[in-house]
């Protein structure tokens, strides 16, 4: 449930066939990508009924039969193409607010620890003793199995658990940049603390950021959707992902269909930024060390 | 350097200290287990939810609770099950065989699939295989692990009876759950066992063995694999807390009765002493195995020891 896609040092790949797969490897995350959201946050002029539209003359419609239904229907005879694209809102939304939450508390506590040092540097390095530590999927489960999920829930833990990987990148890029000779030249010419951070050390550390950020998303794509199929995520009524992953199981001897088209919608998304987050990481970091 | 080993024990008890406080406070804000035991027991009195209180000791203040539930834990005692008074430590033994034999198989078969490949990769860097491999890593970090084992019993027990789809029915029924999670590792560990190798192919013992004329077969699986042994099993052994994780989510599509089902069915039935000593349980043994890897890693290695 929590990968991550991690370090692959293809790095010095030489000479041209490495750089003609590397294009590819762009096109399609971007293809991907691109095609994934631009159906999805389409699907609410395409399907102005949020998919909620039963028809039931045809219910239990098999995929790519009959036009009204391309995906079929399921048994109480709602389109599943629908259903699929209008899910994805929810998906999209919690892995875009969270990650963006997570990156957001993350470069300005990074910033504020590599800056300074010191004893905010030093508890932000405990933090990330534990947070390296934690069984977070646990956690979550018990908290929200608690708490109770919802959107906000799920968006608010993710931030809570993730904001300490960005804050560790940063941390440890600032304390490289930071005795750079632009940055000492900066200093000599009197720039401010704040002005310093945002001007001189944030642009030149926004790759990496960009790359975790790319990786985060799709992961936590894959997490809500695990979470609300457990039960524990968004609300069973509001069409997801995870959650008509989680009806369709009852159908499965009847109507494979409803268990097998979210998840390939869940898979197109991820792979398309998984790709992405693996080209850029070839392009910003060469060495592979992140 | 026996600093370094009591450091990293230090933490590793900070960090089981951390999760269970955790733990413990999230449990207590569920709300009073007394309206929960007493539910359905007719007029109930608020003398008698005080006594019920007072029975479970839950009239204390929370941190002298937790500290009652850590010199338990420590014993092995995790209290009574709300669901007919069976003490949490014996459901725990009873699934923990399951949990142990699911993640050291899948961990088993993924290894033997993710070393061939990954090292096929590092040798052919750049190459055809070596990119097609990385494709097909990156598809398998792609999807949730419930939906693949959800294709699998769509593939295996519905389109061709051949394996039952959930629950234990002898040991032919830990191989699709097996299979999901090795599949889903693999997906991680190729990429590891190529970054690994590419790292050792590039020292100067492995142009000298080259350069004796011995095979590449030799070369790689006696010289190379070796000495990236130790920098892929710390990797692995970091994975753990991952490789738990998405058991525990596994074993619900299962129906597996492993520690992961124990406590799904513990939020079902809101049976709060058994989720507590369940994550309780699994948290101890993540941290426990990553203390393991970074000791015995500090052990071969003493540069470690003194980063």
């Amino acid at each position: 449930m929590m990968q991550t896609a991690l370090p692959s040092s293809a790095a010095s790949a030489p000479a041209t066939r490495g750089s003609q797969w590397r294009s590819l490897e762009f096109i399609l995350g971007v293809l991907l990508t691109g095609t994934m959201l631009l159906l999805v946050l389409l699907s609410v002029w395409i399907f102005p009924d949020g998919g909620s539209a039963m028809d039931l003359s045809a219910r239990l419609t098999r995929p790519f039969a009959s036009w009204a239904h391309p995906l079929g229907a399921d048994p109480l005879g709602r389109d599943v193409l629908a259903r699929v694209l209008v899910g994805g809102r929810i998906s999209l939304l919690v892995g875009f607010t969270s990650v963006i939450g997570a990156a957001t508390l993350g470069i300005v506590i990074g910033l504020v620890a590599g800056y300074y040092r010191g004893f905010w540097d030093m508890l932000l390095m405990r933090c990330v003793d534990v947070q390296l530590a934690l069984p977070f999927i646990l956690i979550a489960l018990t908290f929200i199995s608690i708490l109770g999920g919802g959107i906000f829930n799920i968006i608010m833990f993710m931030i809570i658990s993730q904001w300490v990987q960005f804050a560790r990148l940063v941390r440890g890029m600032v304390l490289q940049v930071r005795e750079r000779e632009y940055v000492q030249a900066a200093r000599a010419f009197g720039v401010r603390d704040l002005a310093m951070m945002r001007h001189h050390i944030l642009p030149n550390i926004l790759g990496p950021i960009i790359i975790l950020m790319t990786l985060n998303v799709a992961n936590n794509i894959l997490l809500e959707s695990s979470l609300t199929f457990l039960g524990l995520g968004v609300d069973p009524l509001t069409p997801s992902w995870g959650g008509m992953l989680a009806d369709g199981r009852t159908y499965m001897q009847t109507a494979w269909w409803i268990s097998v088209f979210p998840g390939v919608a869940i898979m197109l998304t991820v792979l398309g930024l998984n790709l992405l987050g693996d080209w850029l990481r070839d392009r910003i970091d060469p060495t592979g060390k992140l | 350097m026996s600093g370094f080993f009591i450091k990293r024990l230090l933490q590793a008890i900070f960090v089981v200290l951390v999760v269970t406080l955790f733990v413990a406070y999230a449990v207590r804000l569920s709300g009073d287990p007394a309206l929960m035991l007493s539910q359905g027991a007719g007029s109930v009195t608020e003398e008698d939810l005080a006594n019920i209180r007072q029975g479970l000791g839950l009239d204390r203040p929370f941190l002298v609770q937790y500290a009652e539930f850590l010199r338990g834990a420590v014993v092995g005692d995790f209290g009574k099950s709300f669901m007919g008074g069976t003490p949490v430590a014996q459901l725990i033994g009873d699934a923990l065989p399951a949990t142990l034999a699911l993640a050291l198989v899948s961990l088993v078969v993924s290894v033997l699939v993710s070393v061939p490949l990954g090292i096929q990769a590092a040798v052919h860097k750049g190459k055809g295989i070596d990119q097609f491999i990385r494709i097909i890593s990156l598809v398998g970090l792609s999807f949730p692990n419930f939906w693949l084992a959800i294709m699998l019993v769509l593939l295996l027990s519905i389109t061709f009876p051949l394996l039952p789809p959930s629950g234990w029915d002898g040991p032919i029924s830990l191989i699709m759950p097996a299979l999901t999670m090795a599949i889903i590792l693999s997906a991680t560990n190729v990429r590891l066992v190529r970054t690994a190798m590419l790292e050792t192919l590039s020292a100067q013992y492995i142009m000298v063995a080259r350069a004796k004329g011995l095979r590449d077969r030799v070369v790689l699986y006696k010289h190379a694999l070796r000495n990236c042994a130790i920098p892929l099993i710390t990797y692995i052994g970091l994975q753990f807390g991952n490789l738990i994780g998405g058991i525990v989510v596994v074993e619900r599509v299962f129906n597996w009765p492993g520690l992961g089902t124990l406590a799904f069915e513990a939020i079902a039935s809101r049976d709060y002493p058994v989720l507590q000593g369940t994550v309780t349980v699994l948290s101890v043994m993540i941290v426990a195995v990553n203390l393991l890897v970074d000791i015995a890693y500090g052990l071969v290695d003493p540069r470690i020891r003194t980063k």
